[in-house]
């Protein structure tokens, strides 16, 4: 009869031998993401995985939100393999299958950021912690992505902004776990100069109102900087108060100025007053320096355009993408008319370029996670940088490692003179290359940013 | 000189829009006490009654055969609309053309229909609570408010042109012997001026020429021995409600060529509206109007880049400075009477 020598001391070292030799294989080869389900944020642990969406549901922007919101559920939906699929066909990456996203079904749940900072970052604060959301996206305002960007940061999420269009979110407030599809200040400036050129001539005397918040900002620099290396001469820019409704006192000194080109930097129900304000006060008509007084503003909507009416006609500004692109512009834009197609039968009108946005980051990050084999951030932002894709409307697309922005090209636009129907509001007028808004990580109106490391949070 | 023209202008304008929605808090203010923070969103309602109008009269019906394709690539039926079937293509489009005029017809029985309704429902409850609490509740309505119209019309600013006649605007420079194109203002502006003019006119010659008004007069002086003599004060102040409320509608309608109305519109004038009402004196109609104007021209000076320049951000300040100003020097407001929000 032999003895059994196991001591509880033995066992448990023989325990802790077995255990380290069970996880040599995951600590040996812990970059290969597709091995550890664990160890970050609200790894998913059922069939299920949540996303976070965190739009304008109340507030100014209200309107833009909630076709951001329906982008969103259109994309799960097509995730989960319902309805038409949209661009699941056209996008480039075939890992998409409409089996969720690893196979698991993607549930969502919503937040409403009110445009409002603080907000916002309660919103997705919420979502992360109390629904066990995994990656947060949405928003209409460029302080609330730099807020929610820096969240996510923190906490471990991958944020996948909707429009933001400041400088500063893939600029000095860049971060490696926040991801920008639509495009900036720099590039719409970069994009209208040449067609400004072509049209307006080399010679023009500049009066720019802008908008006094972060976003303005950028946005006045970057055009700033475009039209005088055409030639053009900026008089003077006034920073007009993000409250205010009524800019007629504003624009009485644009009368006698000398200018003969008015650049409005604002966006949303600034926008819309400020120019009808400008064409009350017979700008369009106006001759100043022998030229026709023109008007510009660098980034447009289709709802802003709606909002101004048929003061918005002959216009011209630029935009993320347009619902036209495909049929007008060829194959390069593919995927547009699918999700066009997909957008249209379910809700009667066309998307917006938000809605695209949108809808696109959500695709962008199933694939990641998809080509990673892992939610787990860290092989997230791995699989996305310096990702080149196609398919999703935009042409070719590259999401830059160095700042997380995406470059593409960019469409420039103007007002419809005769618009066949309440859709068609804004016609193409070019499409810029992505070279030509291409940018170094380092361009003084980006530098200052870190991405610094990945943060895969718990 | 001309940039000064401009300006004084520009504040007559804004200023009539302050004026009329002071006057109208000024005016429930004086007759029934109450602090109204809704009156902001009776602006509002008032500019969405044009919205409504404008939209009625572009109800239209399909077609009955295609004219071309949609955006899906399905068959599109072009919109007929209502107006021209039934009142023929002139008077339909004549109609279009003026719907903002047009709606301060159903403006008025609307919104003296809604101030009733507000004051019967639900402020006449509050009369014997404190302001603060006036405050609050009719804080909370103006938030309900905003938010109905806002689920049924949604956030986007809603464009409400002007007639075609008045789009244009008129070279002042030229006709007062300045250069052409230095002094140039809107025509809609020049209309909405006058319009407030005789609003603010035709309330005051309400009050001081009518037995109605002299009666309102007598009750906003004591109302306790108007009482006393018979007379059913509390009826007459709520008809008054009405016809504040009616005036901060008329407002509304009006300003909807300016600026696309929205949802939040009321909100932008309700503080400076009380600004207003405050430096002129609580409870004081020609206080309200004055100061309306007065402040009104202010903002617009402070906004010239001369100031600004020497100033930075004094534009978005200058109303509350003026105000502190007024407040230290005068307590009761320029022309506040004795006892008003003093016991």
């Amino acid at each position: 009869m032999t003895k059994s020598k196991l001591t509880r001391r033995g066992l448990i070292r023989t325990g802790a031998v077995t255990a380290g030799g069970l996880a040599m294989p995951t600590i040996f080869t812990s970059q290969v993401w597709g091995q550890t389900d664990t160890g970050f944020t609200n790894a998913p642990t059922g069939d299920t995985v949540t996303l976070g969406f965190n739009v304008p549901q109340s507030g100014p922007y209200a309107d833009e939100g909630a076709d951001e919101l329906r982008a969103f559920e259109l994309a799960v939906e097509h995730l989960n393999g319902e309805g038409d699929g949209g661009m699941l066909s056209t996008f480039s990456s075939k890992t998409l299958e409409g089996n969720g996203i690893l196979g698991k079904k993607v549930a969502y749940v919503s937040g409403d950021t009110q445009t409002k900072s603080d907000a916002a970052r309660a919103s997705a604060k919420s979502m992360i912690e109390k629904d066990g959301a995994i990656m947060i996206s949405g928003g209409s305002s460029s302080g609330v992505a730099v807020a929610v960007q820096g969240l996510c940061q923190e906490a471990g999420i991958i944020f996948m902004s909707g429009l933001t269009h400041s400088n500063d979110t893939t600029g000095k407030d860049r971060k490696a776990n926040g991801f920008r599809h639509f495009f900036n200040a720099y590039m719409s400036a970069a994009a209208l100069a040449p067609v400004l050129s072509q049209l307006y001539g080399n010679d023009r005397k500049v009066y720019s109102l802008t908008a006094d918040y972060t976003w303005g900002w950028t946005q006045q620099e970057s055009i700033q900087a475009a039209t005088e290396e055409l030639g053009w001469e900026t008089i003077t820019d006034v920073r007009t108060p993000l409250a205010a409704t009524d800019f007629s006192s504003y624009m009485t000194p644009v009368l006698n100025s000398g200018a003969d080109v008015l650049i409005l930097n604002h966006y949303g129900g600034n926008m819309v007053n400020s120019l009808t304000n400008a064409v009350q006060f017979g700008l369009r008509d106006k001759q100043v320096n022998g030229k026709n007084f023109e008007i510009v503003v660098p980034l447009y909507s289709e709802l802003m355009a709606k909002g101004a009416g048929k003061n918005i006609t002959g216009i011209v500004g630029s935009q993320n993408w347009d619902w036209k692109l495909e049929n007008e512009k060829g194959d390069r834009y593919a995927g547009t008319n699918a999700f066009v197609q997909s957008f249209g039968t379910k809700y009667g009108f066309p998307p917006s370029q938000a809605a695209q946005t949108c809808y696109a980051q959500t695709l962008l990050y199933a694939d990641a996670v998809n080509r990673a084999k892992s939610f787990n951030p860290c092989a997230v932002v791995e699989a996305l940088e310096d990702f080149e894709f196609d398919g999703l409307g935009n042409g070719p697309t590259l999401y830059r490692a160095a700042d997380h922005q995406c470059f593409k090209d960019v469409v420039v636009v103007r007002g419809k003179e005769n618009p066949e129907n309440e859709f068609d509001l804004v016609e193409i007028v070019e499409v810029t290359p992505a070279e030509q808004v291409t940018y170094d990580p380092e361009h003084p109106m980006f530098a200052g940013g870190d991405l610094g490391e990945c943060n895969p949070g718990a | 000189m001309d940039a000064i023209l401009l300006q004084i202008l520009n504040g007559l304008d804004k200023g009539s829009a302050y004026a009329l929605i002071a006057l109208g808090l000024t005016l429930i203010f004086g007759t029934l006490g109450v602090v109204n923070f809704a009156h902001g969103a009776l602006f509002m309602l008032g500019a969405f009654c044009a919205v409504t109008i404008s939209k009625l009269f572009n109800l239209s019906h399909k077609a009955s055969e295609p004219s071309g394709v949609d955006f899906l690539g399905n068959p599109k039926y072009e919109d007929v609309l209502y107006v021209e079937d039934w009142f023929g293509e002139r008077l339909g489009g004549w109609m279009l053309d003026w719907s903002v005029p047009l709606s301060i017809l159903f403006a008025i029985p609307i919104m003296i229909g809604i101030g009733y309704v507000m004051e019967r429902g639900l402020i006449k409850h509050f009369y014997k609570r404190p302001h603060a609490d006036q405050i609050l509740v009719t804080f909370g309505l103006a938030i309900v408010l905003q938010e109905v119209i806002k689920y049924f019309y949604g956030a986007n600013p809603i464009p409400t042109p002007a007639p075609e006649m008045f789009r244009g605007s008129f070279d002042f420079g030229a006709a007062l012997g300045f250069d052409a194109n230095t002094i140039i203002y809107p025509y809609w502006r020049m209309v909405y001026f006058v319009f407030s003019l005789v609003i603010i006119g035709g309330v005051f010659a309400f009050l001081r020429f009518t037995t109605f008004g002299m009666v309102v007069r007598a009750g906003m002086a004591d109302r306790e021995t108007v009482g006393l003599l018979g007379i059913d004060i509390d009826r007459r102040f709520t008809i008054m409600f009405g016809i504040a409320a009616a005036v901060a509608g008329l407002a509304g309608v009006m300003y909807t060529p300016i600026n696309s109305p929205n949802y939040h519109m009321g909100m932008d004038f309700l503080v400076l509206s009380f600004v207003v009402v405050v430096v002129g004196g609580m409870g004081s109609l020609p206080g309200a109007v004055l100061a309306g104007f007065l402040l009104g021209v202010l903002e617009s000076f402070a906004s010239m880049n001369q100031i600004k320049s020497l100033l930075p951000g004094i534009d978005q300040i200058i109303i509350y400075l003026v105000a502190i100003a007024i407040l230290l020097t005068r307590p009761r407001g320029l022309m506040g009477r004795k006892g008003v929000m003093e016991e």
